[in-house]
């Protein structure tokens, strides 16, 4: 069993979050970490009017859920994301992988993949 | 007795259009000014109420000269339970006093809209004061009291148009232009629309007493005035949004609500003298003319006239009080007149000139006002408490706490 720390990054449409979630916990990923994101990227946004204002909203909300794994292989996680998340349209999101040098649980000073387990 | 309680009623109906009018500005500002708008709006309610009583009712309504009253029922000396039948034989006096009251305190709040995001909280409330006795006083006189010369002109104004809607739009554009644009008047957007939906209809639900209780008593006129106000703010509605859904592609909730003020405002000085028919052509040209009012003449103008008050009570009142001249009818009321499409122009004239007299006294008097008060101290925030926020630069508080941190 490698000890290695992976951190994935997930952004994609909040619509997706419940399932992705579900998902997750089906291949064993221990937590998440979930955030409101706004971003742009090749998506068109669109145009509000309040009366006389008209706003074009260029960011578009997006949810970044962040995962650190260990035992659960990086690629069934990248493939459950992308089984899940995709529409085939852009907007869809993105995933990014980093190494990660360490994870600490705060209540028991545990270190690395022993950090990410959930059965103490 | 009955028209007693018809009177108390229709009273209490008008007092929460002002908190409606505290909600519906709130929610249209961003989340860090809604305290300091509802503000604006809300300290009329303590002022002009004490004004009213101590001196401001008997500026407006006891016999003066044709341009304001007297001081004679200062601190409401002869005002009592005893009715006056120079405004109502059925109706206690102090009950009179007290529905006026309502109207006064509410012109005030709808100024608010105008300054918006920008203007200091001590220099609005000096302003109050004496907008209330050097503006509002006398053109109330003007129009309902007695001897006042538009109501002895035969100009038609029946539940307000010019005295609480073009009194408080003019005012609300000059200060505009006084004040300047906001720092980010282009970007600025509602913070809270369900907000302005609730205040918006605790407007149009106290607007049935302020329009129907202008009646006085609960009679058959009272009937078609509570009809009118209904189908005149439905087509506002209709009015403002399918216009907009022609213009920008999609009809708003923000511009339903916008367009049913407008169609009420529209429909204040008309309500008793026209037929429900006309009504609804009155309250659909109301919403139609309101929202190129804040969409096209407020581009090109370029004033930052922030919840559109002028865009709102000053066009749509001014829409109003000539369609009176269009639309009115004796068969409605014998004590009104005929308009243009019953045959008789001079009526129309005589509109046009309350309206003129309005639009000058009242900007001549707003600017003097507060040109004098400028000379004494500040009247806008500095640009970091602009940018701050009003609710917490001026107030120290905060409407919302979302955050943790």
């Amino acid at each position: 069993m490698s000890e290695t720390l992976t951190k994935i990054e997930i952004i994609t449409r909040p619509s997706k979050f419940d399932q992705l979630k579900l998902e997750l916990a089906k291949i064993g990923v221990s937590g998440i970490t979930v955030t409101d994101a706004l971003g742009c990227g090749i998506q068109k946004g669109f145009v509000e009017h309040y009366r006389g204002v008209t706003r074009e909203i260029n960011m578009i909300e997006r949810i970044k859920v962040e995962i650190v794994v260990c035992k659960v292989p990086v690629q069934s996680v990248v493939d459950t994301a992308r089984k899940i998340c995709y529409t085939g349209k852009p907007g869809d999101g993105k995933i990014f992988v980093y190494e990660l040098a360490n994870a600490i649980k705060i209540r028991t000073g545990e270190e690395g993949c022993d950090a990410l387990q959930n059965d103490k | 007795m009955n028209d007693s309680v018809f009177m108390f009623f229709c009273t209490l109906l008008v007092w929460i259009m002002t908190p409606g009018i505290a909600l519906f500005y709130g929610g249209m500002v961003r989340s860090k000014n809604v305290l300091s708008t509802a503000m604006h709006s809300y300290i009329p309610m303590a002022i002009v109420s004490i004004l009213w009583v101590l001196i401001g009712y008997s500026l407006s309504f006891s016999p003066g000269s044709p341009l304001i009253g007297s001081f004679d029922w200062a601190g409401l000396k002869d005002v009592t339970f005893k009715a006056n039948p120079d405004y109502s034989e059925t109706i206690p006096h102090n009950l009179f006093m007290m529905f006026q009251m309502t109207f006064a305190v509410l012109t005030s709040a709808l100024i608010a809209g105008a300054v918006a995001e920008r203007m200091k909280f001590s220099a609005f409330t000096i302003f109050t004061i004496l907008w209330s006795l050097l503006a509002y006083a006398p053109v109330a006189h003007w129009v309902w009291g007695v001897g006042g010369w538009l109501r002895e002109l035969g100009a038609l104004d029946f539940a307000g148009g010019n005295v609480v809607h073009i009194s408080s739009g003019v005012t609300g554009l000059i200060l505009a232009i006084y004040l300047g644009k906001r720092k980010e008047s282009n970007t600025s957007t509602p913070h809270n629309l369900p907000l302005t939906l609730l205040g918006g209809s605790l407007i149009w639900f106290g607007w049935y007493g302020f329009n129907v209780g202008s009646t006085l008593t609960l009679n058959e006129l009272a009937m078609t005035v509570f009809i009118n106000t209904a189908v005149a703010a439905a087509a506002g509605i209709l009015g403002w949004i399918l216009i907009e859904w022609k213009i920008n592609k999609k009809p708003t909730m923000l511009g339903s609500i916008s367009g049913a003020v407008a169609g009420l405002v529209a429909i204040t000085p008309a309500c008793g003298f026209v037929t429900p028919a006309s009504s609804i052509i009155i309250g659909f040209v109301g919403g139609a003319v309101c929202f190129w009012g804040v969409f096209s003449l407020k581009k090109k103008l370029g004033y930052d006239d922030a919840l559109d008050a002028f865009g709102l009570h000053g066009i749509g009142g001014t829409w109003g009080g000539i369609a009176t001249g269009l639309f009115a009818t004796t068969s409605v009321n014998s004590g009104g007149a005929d308009g243009v499409f019953y045959g008789n122009f001079t009526l129309l004239l005589k509109q046009l000139a309350g309206i003129g007299a309005t639009y000058v006294f009242i900007s001549i008097v707003t600017f003097i006002i507060i040109k004098v008060i400028h000379t004494f101290m500040p009247i806008r925030v500095n640009e970091e408490e602009e940018y701050l926020g009003l609710d917490l630069s001026l107030h120290g508080e905060k409407a919302y706490h979302e955050s943790n941190i």
